[in-house]
């Protein structure tokens, strides 16, 4: 800890610009940079400057792992089960292991082994092999000989909590839960295929809803959605007698280096992971994957590097989902709309894993004394769940977000009034506000309002995200004696725009442009970077990257200052130059500062400080800022009451990011978190035959995603809001974007059609069947 | 040696269509790749697209679903955008096939391709090469298109980040900057 004497006290913009701008005094430590003044005060920072990985992107010169070629590099493939559940009573490599070309095969699935043996989802994989083309390893996959013994399955979620449902897992095999799981605490209890409840309580529930004036009840669904990264999971393994070098499509490659020395017994120091181009991820490219595991078995057994990549249909059954869930909601209220408690029992299934939860945002987003919250996973016979951008709170909203609007109708209070009333939040107040004026909220009418077959309506939801940081993240930046600038940090871009974040950053510090800044990032023989998940990237490495740029800089003022006779406090890096503060005509530019230096090269490496007001908690490497990330988005949509279908005319959005860094790269973000979330509203679903527990739609055309057709005007704010609580104040925006789309598409429904849809996806056979047209499908 | 039904196979051809009967095993097949004469050796099942990605080195043609239903893998083929993954590369031929690759003019990028950098329209990048080529291919056949001529060029795209609204802003910008 930093003694009194290693402490300053510093003022700092505080508050959202153009809606009272103030400040706040921080005491932090001795050696963070200067406050940042607000971005209308600076260079680079804050400005749409362009991706600097943007011409290798439009000339296909980026290099994704999917094309990386190496000497003597063989190709893997899967061999997986067809079946939903069955156990592996034997298996025949024999004529794979002949097959011309291939050079290592990999038993996963051991008839010997009780705790491998069973397979639990169609496309489990059962055994892979390597060879020296694609189509080699394809065909001698196709000769390795299995015997399966078949299992009882359920791949329903209703049917698994029945009693005697068929059991997925037993306490043996169960994943064991994480802590920051959606909720999926470790430790909790297995009963058939029912694990939990994960219980939160604060206050009395049972009293509060009997005081109070009334209580509204609702239950809602949402479906399993798949990321559908274009580029697949794919990995290049290369493993030597000095280290193992891995190239893959990872959100961490820090993350993926720990697991992989971990798995093989490898000091940190022998494992490298290296991504260049990474084409999507959305949170199911967090980890190593089973498909990693193979590539660098086979590779240490093949002794060459080794490709591996999936295929669409692999992508769609073994690459993770956003789980499906069900909650029941109930909400008390008085006259005057203040919430006096708010009960949630959920049960969600991530296949054959946990994390299905429904989020915190029913327990934080609203003022409500008394909070019960029960939730529950289910397991089934399917492919495995995992983090999807804005996991538990994104179906969470769709459910809490109807409920506040259904309560407001019973108060007969308008839903913005209402929020503006239980929402503590002066940002989202404000964010209100914006979106109100843009969308046109006066323009709303009664439910069901329009006279034609063609019903229009309007909708508003709220977004809540907490501000995760990573304390485990650092940057390094150099000055080179012919004044280049290069930063560097494992950090990984998997199309956010980091990278030129991080341009920004360090030439808003020398007081350069950001193309003067070369980034070298994606690579764990850099300092460690965060990962790219959580909303966490621009918030924990960008004040790494600040201060060591000025840490640098302080080091390069010091030749400087000798030079130009001043003092090192005296001196300034602006448009290019160092020169004295207050004499423009003392100075010399960046490039014959640079020459002075005695060595070649100068560097400063730092690691992210802790929030200047502190963390709300810590979790290992990981920590929760004190405010929240959010937004507010409004829908308006027209609904043909005749075809069912519904169109989204229109989205506006506006966001909180605190200080935005790049506004333009901020607005595709959004446009992105919006697009995601309304195709989960409308479109997206995995479906599953019951009588064979196969995904009946694994690819690009029958599992359908919004395209350019389907994609409304959408109007992005983003508010620059200050709050003093790092080098540069910034926190993230992808997942905060996803939230609040499919609850404002399905409140705009409601509003057009005067019928609620409390199930996802809201498809035209749906919305005909809510509307009495055709009977409702099962 | 031919057993007799090959042999009466590649009479006729199959289906008796008097085409060649070749494969399964590797062939010489001929292209004609961003204007350059290119021979691969492959079996004559590969797709252009896997011959592209593979024995030609041009990796920026991306493969995404690989049965046509996202266009990532789109290529010109004789100046009209197609999905390469759909096309058997024997079936090449002396058509033209422009690449992503082959659609600057040496440093000074196709209109579009700076327009896509300016106006962010991409993310990822994975879907880009494809969403460039469709966007180019429709300022070659029109010079002048409406928000929803643009539209239409890119609707059988699929990016999963969510670039289409900047992608539409681009490719009109393209279409002002090169009239002006």
């Amino acid at each position: 800890m930093a003694s009194e004497q290693d402490l300053r006290t510093d003022s700092f913009p505080a508050g959202i610009a153009g809606a009272g701008l103030g400040s706040v005094t921080r005491q932090i430590a001795a050696d963070e940079p200067p406050p940042l003044p607000p971005n209308s005060e600076l260079a680079a920072i804050g400005k749409s400057f362009p991706r600097p990985n943007g011409r290798a992107k439009v000339t296909g010169a980026a290099r994704f792992t999917v094309d990386i070629a190496l000497p003597g590099m063989l190709h893997a493939r899967v061999l997986r089960s067809p079946l939903p559940h069955a156990a592996v009573r034997a298996v025949d490599f024999t004529a794979a292991a002949r097959h011309p070309g291939v050079r290592a095969v990999l038993p996963i699935a051991t008839p010997d082994d009780r705790a491998n043996a069973t397979l639990r989802y169609v496309g489990a994989p059962v055994a892979a092999v390597a060879a020296v083309s694609l189509a080699a390893a394809r065909q001698a996959a196709q000769l390795i000989r299995v015997e399966y013994q078949k299992l009882p399955f359920v791949v329903e979620m209703n049917k698994a909590r029945a009693a005697d449902a068929p059991v997925v897992h037993d306490e043996t095999t169960a994943p064991p839960g994480h802590p920051s799981g959606f909720p999926a605490a470790a430790g909790l209890p297995l009963d058939g295929n029912v694990r939990g409840p994960a219980i939160v309580k604060r206050g009395d529930v049972a009293e509060a809803f009997a005081a109070s004036d009334l209580v509204v009840e609702d239950e809602f669904s949402t479906q399993v959605q798949t990321h559908c990264c274009m580029e697949p999971h794919a990995i290049v393994a290369d493993w030597r007698e000095d280290g193992l070098t891995v190239y893959m499509s990872t959100q961490f490659t820090v993350g993926v280096r720990h697991e992989l020395a971990d798995m093989f017994g490898l000091p940190l120091n022998r494992v490298r992971v290296v991504v260049d181009a990474m084409g999507g991820g959305f949170g199911s490219k967090s980890s190593l994957g089973n498909y990693g595991r193979f590539a660098v078995e086979l590779s240490r057994r093949a002794k060459a590097p080794v490709k591996l990549f999936l295929d669409r249909e692999e992508e769609q059954m073994d690459a993770g989902n956003r789980p499906a869930t069900w909650q029941r909601l109930r909400i008390g209220a008085k006259h005057d709309g203040e919430l006096t408690a708010i009960s949630l029992v959920s049960y969600g299934t991530a296949g054959v894993a946990v994390g299905a939860g429904v989020g915190n945002i029913a327990e934080s987003m609203y003022a409500c004394p008394n909070f019960t919250g029960a939730q529950h996973d289910v397991f089934i016979n399917a492919g495995p769940g995992c983090a999807m951008r804005a996991p538990g709170n994104a179906p969470g909203a769709f459910g809490l977000e109807q409920t506040i609007d259904i309560l407001a109708e019973e108060l007969d209070i308008d839903p913005l009034a209402l929020r503006d009333r239980i929402d503590p939040s002066p940002v989202r107040r404000e964010e209100r506000r914006i979106g109100a004026e843009l969308i046109g909220w006066h323009r709303r009418h009664k439910p069901g309002a329009d006279a034609g077959p063609i019903k229009r309506g309007i909708g508003v939801a709220q977004s809540l995200w907490g501000a995760n940081v990573q304390i485990n993240a650092s940057c390094e930046v150099r000055v080179l004696r012919d004044g280049s600038v290069e930063v560097l940090s494992s950090v990984q871009d998997i199309g956010t725009g980091i990278a030129t974040v991080l341009a920004q950053t360090v030439a808003e510090v020398l007081g350069l442009r950001p193309q003067d800044i070369t980034v070298r990032i994606g690579d764990t023989d850099f300092p460690p970077g965060p990962p790219s998940y959580g909303s966490r990237t621009t918030a924990s490495i960008t004040p790494p990257a600040r201060t060591a740029a000025w840490r640098v800089l302080q080091q390069l003022f010091r030749d400087a200052a000798l030079n130009l006779n001043a003092g090192i406090d005296q001196l300034v890096a602006r448009d290019g130059k160092i020169a004295v503060r207050d004499d423009v005509n003392r100075g010399m530019s960046f490039k014959q500062a640079a020459a002075l230096l005695r060595t070649d090269r100068i560097s400063a490496v730092a690691s992210r400080s802790d929030d200047y007001a502190g963390f709300r908690r810590r979790m290992g490497d990981a920590a929760l800022a004190q405010q929240d990330l959010g937004g507010v988005q409004f829908a308006e949509v027209a609904v043909d009451t005749e075809t069912g279908i519904v169109r989204v005319e229109r989205i506006v959005a506006v966001q909180d990011c605190g200080r935005p860094m790049n506004p333009r790269q901020i607005e595709s973000q959004v446009q992105g978190g919006v697009l995601m979330g309304l195709s989960y509203a409308l479109y997206e679903d995995r479906i599953l035959d019951p009588e064979t527990g196969r995904m009946v739609n694994p690819n690009l055309e029958q599992y359908r995603l919004a395209g350019p057709r389907e994609t409304p005007q959408i109007d992005v704010v983003v508010l620059e809001n200050y709050q003093g609580q790092s080098a540069t104040d910034a926190y993230g925006i992808a997942e905060p974007a996803n939230i609040a789309t499919a609850p404002a598409v399905a409140n705009a429904v409601y509003n057009a059609i005067d019928v609620r849809i409390r199930s996802l996806p809201m498809t035209p056979a749906a919305i005909l069947a809510a509307l009495g047209k055709v009977p409702a499908r099962s | 040696m031919l057993n007799p039904t090959a042999a009466l196979l590649a009479a006729s051809g199959p289906d008796n269509t008097g085409l060649p009967s070749v494969g399964p095993d590797a062939i010489a097949m001929t292209l004609q790749i961003n204007g350059v004469t290119r021979t691969v050796h492959g079996e004559p099942r590969m797709t252009l697209a896997e011959a592209l990605r593979g024995p030609l080195g041009l990796t920026g043609t991306k493969i995404a679903c690989n049965r046509g239903a996202c266009s990532a893998c789109t290529v010109w083929l004789d100046g009209m955008p197609v999905c390469s993954c759909m096309i058997l590369a024997i079936d090449g031929g002396d058509r033209r096939v422009t690449t992503i690759e082959g659609l600057a003019q040496g440093d000074m990028l196709h209109p579009v391709q700076q327009a896509f950098i300016d106006h962010d329209a991409l993310q990822c990048g994975f879907c880009t090469p494809g969403m460039v080529m469709s966007c180019a291919a429709l300022l070659e056949h029109n010079a002048a298109p409406n928000a929803d001529d643009v539209r239409t060029a890119i609707s059988g795209h699929i990016c999963r980040c969510g670039t289409y609204p900047h992608i539409v802003t681009a490719t009109l910008e393209a279409a002002k900057q090169r009239k002006a």
